[in-house]
């Protein structure tokens, strides 16, 4: 069967079970002989739920429990946060962290280590597991958290599938007041001053910016910064239709060219007339503006498109990020839209992405003279001493993996000692040279 | 709060209809035959709102054990308000076509297990003079092709079955629903090799299913334009749709 990251690149054609029940989840590990990979919804952009074998738990996606006291839930890998909010949010309980789209299950949400717009505040996803059911084989299923074999937990969480198939976990939701979002939207006319207003913003819990990866010169790094918290009160409205446009079709690539994107950046831009709007929204807009476009991967083109996401510390700051930023826009290749987030503290978990510093994420349409240019970003971000999200990666080298994830060796130890090496494999794996 | 009965609870259609009853405050009965998939089922039908969730062990093709099953239900729930028959096999066409008693397999379960179902729920819901009975055929049902006659046939009977019950049923005050989805996003059609657009969600057919029954709608046809799909299809003379493989 032919399967692909959210990028659409690359493309493989491969042998994929899709298991119903534990006791098919356990068929399935059974039958792995060459290195098998897990896979939720597949919205992991570049190699990292491919392989030789994939076993995809989107079927299994059963609550098990819920503690209306503490806000623990138990459920199986397959769930979507979509199904969580759904069920949960009339409660009034929400997730504790959430990425940019809510079609992610909870097993990928923990092998990314996913963050959100409150990274600054709440840290990564797995700062609210309590545990993990990890299956390394059947009959095999070892619970870890912070206290119970907490190597595997920290090797599992951000360990993008490499440590066994996620069984089931259990998340902390947190209780809300109201389903609405208190936004504030400040315009900035440069990166120095995007980057400043997150540090003047750090006390609100959620932020991200839109910048805008084109123009140059004067306007190098505008954005507009956005700001939330949970409002203290309002009804849980009716949310609107679910998915108002799909794109159901690859569009031809040529409608994205420097031209269309400037354009629409402009606009963009301009939306906000003042210094800063407030507004107060629902939350599925605020958190989720991209999932109300069904398949907006398509715009993109058949070729498919990589989304590259570094981060450079807090040291690096603000010459690094012009540095790159420069040579992006020089490049005139950047996307639509790209997303700059502070980042806080780096948690414990051996392959996560955030550290303290600065992330910026951007989609480059695949073309064959894209690859020198992200090259060259990849030796900037690691002279930096930044690194690349893993998640969107597929296409970075060994060398530079190993460069910028410094833990990978306790990593590959803990795999070795769970008998995980080369039972628990990816294509990006391979790539990677985790094997 | 509603009693509601699902035979073949385990279908990716049904669970997702399942799932919105649940979250109603529903009592559920299920009926599926793997007793591990009714367990996870009802354990996370509770956690999302059910008052309470019973299941017991059942197999379609075993029409003997059909009446007492249907009673350990009635008894078990008192009034049925709503029942949903959802199971059934997308078999194998090309085996079909090679060993006939494949074939009669496969109307085995999707038509005459089917049938014998609905005469006793009939007269169940009859004497109650009340409810709802939704059934899931199929727009496969609606013309026989060469793709996936063999099953067609088996939903056209089961259609066809349905439309003249419900006319017996109407008098006494039941609802028949007759549910016709297109293609659907679940493990069955899983592999294969079909267009994404036209893959509907199981929960998006569910939703649609549940304000059916609310609206006491004879025949749905799930996503809607499908039956616009259909009448096309239906209306094509026969001397160019035997050319078509459709």
């Amino acid at each position: 069967m032919r399967i692909s990251g959210w990028g659409r690149y690359p493309v493989v054609d491969t042998r994929v079970d899709y298991p119903k029940t534990s006791s098919g989840l356990d068929d399935a590990l059974r039958s792995i002989n060459d290195g098998a990979i897990a896979r939720g919804l597949g919205r992991s952009y570049g190699d990292s739920s491919l392989g030789g074998y994939v076993i995809c738990t989107r079927w299994m996606d059963h609550m098990l429990t819920f503690d209306r006291e503490t806000g623990i839930l138990h459920c199986e890998a397959g769930v979507s946060l979509s199904e969580i909010l759904e069920v949960f949010t009339p409660e009034g309980w929400f997730l504790p962290v959430t990425p940019g789209t809510r079609f992610v299950t909870v097993g990928g949400a923990i092998a990314s280590d996913v963050h959100g717009k409150n990274h600054h505040v709440a840290g990564c996803f797995c700062d609210h597991v309590e545990f993990i059911e990890l299956a390394l084989d059947a009959g095999k299923t070892i619970r870890c958290s912070p206290v119970e074999n907490p190597e595997l937990f920290r090797a599992t969480c951000g360990g993008m599938g490499l440590t066994g198939v996620i069984r089931s976990a259990a998340i902390r939701l947190k209780p809300v007041r109201s389903l609405f979002i208190d936004q504030t939207t400040f315009k900035s006319s440069n990166l120095r001053e995007s980057m400043e207003l997150f540090t003047l913003h750090e006390a609100s819990p959620y932020s991200v910016a839109w910048i805008d990866c084109i123009s140059g010169g004067e306007s190098l790094g505008r954005s507009l910064l956005m700001t939330g918290d949970h409002a203290p009160e309002g009804e849980p409205e009716k949310r609107g239709r679910k998915s108002r446009l799909e794109i159901p079709v690859d569009l031809p690539s040529a409608l994205l060219n420097r031209h269309s994107i400037k354009a629409f950046n402009t606009l963009y831009y301009h939306r906000i007339r003042g210094r800063s709007v407030e507004r107060r929204l629902h939350y599925e807009p605020f958190f989720y503006p991209l999932d109300s476009i069904g398949g907006w991967n398509r715009m993109y083109g058949a070729n498919g498109f990589t989304q590259y996401q570094f981060v450079v510390p807090k040291e690096a700051g603000y010459p690094a990020m012009e540095a790159i930023l420069k040579e992006i826009v020089a490049s005139g290749r950047g996307s639509f839209l790209a997303v700059l987030k502070a980042f806080g503290k780096q948690n414990a978990n051996l392959l996560s992405f955030p550290v303290e510093g600065y992330t910026l994420a951007l989609d480059f349409r695949i073309e064959k003279e894209l690859f020198p240019l992200l090259d060259r970003l990849d030796a900037m971000v690691l002279g930096y001493g930044g690194r690349l999200y893993l998640t969107k990666d597929a296409r970075m080298s060994a060398a530079t993996f190993r460069q910028s994830y410094p833990a990978w060796e306790r990593f590959q130890a803990v795999r070795e000692a769970h008998g995980a090496m080369g039972r628990f494999s990816s294509q990006q794996s391979k790539r990677l040279g985790l094997d | 709060m509603q009693n509601i009965l699902i035979i073949g609870a385990a279908s990716a259609i049904a669970e997702a209809t399942a799932r919105i009853f649940a979250a109603q405050g529903s009592n559920l009965f299920l009926m599926a035959r793997s007793e591990e998939r009714l367990s996870t089922i009802a354990g996370d039908l509770k956690v999302r709102g059910a008052t309470s969730v019973r299941s017991a062990a059942f197999d379609a093709n075993e029409i003997d054990s059909h009446q007492s099953a249907l009673d350990d239900a009635c008894a078990s729930m008192g009034r049925i308000d709503i029942v949903l028959v959802a199971y059934g096999t997308l078999g194998d066409q090309k085996k079909c076509e090679q060993e006939p008693t494949e074939a009669l397999r496969e109307m085995q379960t999707n038509a005459m297990s089917t049938i014998s179902l609905l005469s006793r729920l009939a007269n169940i819901m009859e004497r109650q003079g009340s409810g709802t009975i939704a059934v899931i055929s199929s727009v496969a049902g609606d013309r026989g092709r060469p793709a996936n006659y063999v099953y067609g046939a088996a939903k056209a009977a089961v259609t066809t079955f349905c439309e003249g019950l419900r006319s017996r049923l109407y008098k006494k005050g039941v609802h028949l629903l007759t549910i016709k989805p297109g293609m659907v996003d679940s493990p069955m059609t899983e592999g294969m090799d079909l267009p994404a657009a036209l893959l509907a969600k199981p929960e998006q057919v569910a939703g649609d299913i549940v304000e059916a029954i609310r609206r006491r709608q004879d025949v749905l046809y799930t996503p809607w334009y499908w039956r616009f799909v259909m009448m096309g299809i239906i209306h094509l003379p026969v001397k160019l749709f035997k050319r078509l493989s459709l």
